[in-house]
């Protein structure tokens, strides 16, 4: 049974998803709680038409993916303003995108493969090189990812204050976009636009109803993000189905109980902890205080969100 | 050019298009002003697993993603009811549908059917569409009209404002509920004209553009549909007519639409907001004007 390990394609296959569920767990966190769930869901699938453009000139794909991501992402970020019209671009960048990419896709002969493989991901099929690509790539997101975080949470969930503060909420706003355009990007190729968006979304979607403080759901989406990911490639080697049902299953199987579960604790713990804040707090002590606050104000979030 | 009309299914893109176009655009109204863009996305996608579980099951695959759809509105109207939240919701049910599909499609394909099928599915295959499919769009795109004229009112006021109308008294839930369930009807009957990834193109688009260069409810509901019209029957005449190498259908419908939006968005941008002021409203001139956004029916929201 554990003997399928020893064959290359397989390890690749456990590197590789590992290191894209550890960069999509941490990104979908602030997804989340930034609103932005639709764009996860949009930008793979622009980035499949860019693709697609690129096997029609010829060039590599990941250049039309950049470009189209890209250039997609600073469309959201401009035209989005309010998350009323968000969506409304959101959605129509992406039915243009994908005009552009059936387009692309009907000019190119020999279709329906690149297609699949694009959308729906082959992560046991991938080389050595693709593998080394992606641990560079998702090593480096990472680091930048860290650098942005404290003022990137501030800017997420309070954003006048932040802007108050003087922290540059639409540049970083726009610099996250491009981040995770450049992630869907690299990721894309490796594991599919569908698996993607599940990896970025349904790890931190589970972890906000259950834990409050946001390197705590960070960390707990990205564990949950490498379960899912080894327990779904194991599924796919021993089964016949492919890798992105099982863990698009598992993800949402996770997520179900959570989701109908959680108002029993999370109205219990919004209660206290406003109680604890307006109770015990010490002035004086900046960092402690500011963790609180950013904690009152996940809980609070998120019981608006349970009703 | 107009020999192309005698053709069977020629003369049936032009009638489902048609139907498809005006429903999806007067749903597409409401979608619009409830921010439900997302739900409709979603209830596509899951109008992809029931269109491939259907091609399986060996059953029309616009009665696979009319099944599918409704199911799933009625568990998205159950589970989320706020704006905030709900798009995780929506997300979660959305990558599970999504992964039932690609399932339902390597079963397919193993079972040594052609790759292509879900390609049509994804990006929409009008010029496939049977006589049957033409009856059945035609009854439930009437039936979606006929319930829609009866909620009009109670609708229109529910979504422009939700809490006023739970206190006045309309059964807001309710209301979004059966809402969705109309949604799906027109998503998965507009998947059939454009696919999966292109529904917006036809749902969200005509109406987007309506709404920013009106106010008035009917007014913009009238636009819309012209919109829809206009892009379908463009989109089809362009592909039988156009250069030789036949392009899709759904890639100049597609285009028309978001082109139409963005040139909307640049029109809005640069009217004058003045032009609202002169509206009439029952003690408008008491009242500064930004103090004031949101006038009967939402006709001052963009000010």
């Amino acid at each position: 049974m554990f003997d399928m390990l020893q064959y290359a394609f397989i390890q690749n296959a456990f590197v590789a998803g590992t290191c894209v569920a550890i960069v999509a767990a941490m990104m979908g966190y602030f997804l989340i709680v930034r609103g932005l769930t639709f764009a996860g869901h949009a930008l793979p699938n622009i980035g499949f038409a860019g693709a697609a453009g690129a096997v029609l000139l010829g060039i590599d794909p990941v250049i039309g993916l950049l470009a189209f991501t890209i250039s997609a992402a600073l469309a959201i970020g401009i035209l989005g303003k309010a998350i009323r019209e968000r969506d409304i671009a959101v959605g129509i960048i992406m039915t243009f995108a994908l005009g552009l990419g059936i387009l692309f896709l009907s000019l190119y002969s020999g279709y329906a493969e690149r297609v699949y493989s694009i959308l729906f991901g082959q992560i046991v099929g991938i080389s050595q090189e693709n593998v080394l690509f992606t641990a560079l790539s998702s090593f480096l997101t990472l680091i930048l990812l860290l650098i942005l975080y404290r003022p990137l949470l501030f800017s997420s969930f309070d954003p006048e204050v932040a802007e108050a503060r003087g922290v540059p909420v639409n540049a970083l706003g726009l610099a996250f976009l491009v981040l995770v355009a450049i992630t869907v990007s690299i990721a894309v190729q490796i594991v599919g636009a569908l698996l993607f968006f599940t990896l970025l979304i349904g790890p931190a979607a589970t972890t906000v109803r259950i834990v409050h403080r946001p390197l705590w759901a960070i960390l707990l989406a990205i564990i949950l993000g490498i379960c899912y990911t080894w327990l779904g490639i194991f599924f796919a080697a021993n089964g016949t189905w492919p890798v992105s049902f099982y863990i698009a299953t598992i993800s949402f199987a996770v997520y179900l109980p959570i989701r109908l579960l959680s108002p029993l604790w999370i109205g219990q713990r919004a209660r206290k902890n406003m109680s604890m804040k307006q109770g015990t707090l010490s002035p004086g002590f900046q960092s402690s205080e500011d963790e609180q606050n950013d904690a009152t104000k996940v809980s609070g979030r998120i019981s608006g969100i349970s009703r | 050019m107009f020999n192309v009309l005698q053709y069977d299914f020629v003369q049936n893109a032009f009638l489902a298009g048609s139907l498809i176009a005006i429903m999806a655009a007067t749903i597409g109204y409401f979608v619009v002003l409830r921010a439900q863009a997302f739900a409709g996305e979603a209830l596509a996608d899951i109008g992809f697993a029931g269109a491939t579980g259907a091609a399986i099951l060996g059953i029309s695959s616009l009665l696979g993603m009319l099944g599918l759809t409704l199911l799933a509105a009625l568990g998205i109207g159950a589970l989320g009811e706020r704006v905030r939240g709900r798009d995780i919701e929506i997300g979660m049910v959305l990558s599970f549908a999504l992964g039932l599909g690609v399932l339902f499609l390597s079963i397919y394909i193993q079972n040594g059917a052609n790759a292509n099928a879900g390609v049509s599915v994804l990006f929409g295959s009008i010029l496939t569409v049977t006589r049957r499919d033409v009856i059945i769009t035609l009854i439930t795109g009437s039936v979606t009209l006929l319930i829609l004229t009866f909620l009009f009112r109670p609708l229109l006021f529910a979504s422009v404002d939700p809490e006023v109308a739970q206190a006045r008294g309309v059964p807001v839930r309710l209301l979004s509920i059966v809402f969705l369930l109309l949604l799906a009807v027109a998503t998965a009957e507009a998947v059939l004209v454009i696919g999966v990834l292109l529904v917006f193109a036809l749902l969200i688009a005509p109406a987007a553009a309506a709404e920013r260069l009106t106010h008035q409810p009917l007014t913009a509901i009238f636009l819309s549909v012209i919109l829809g019209l206009t892009f379908t029957w463009g989109g089809l005449i362009l592909a039988f007519v156009g250069t030789g190498n036949h392009l899709p259908v759904s890639f100049y419908i597609s285009a028309m639409a978001a082109l139409t939006y963005f040139a909307s968005m640049l029109i809005a941008r640069f009217r004058s907001p003045r032009r609202y002021r002169a509206l009439p409203h029952p003690n408008r001139e008491h009242m500064p004007v930004h103090t004031h956004r949101r006038g009967k029916n939402g006709v001052f929201r963009h000010i």
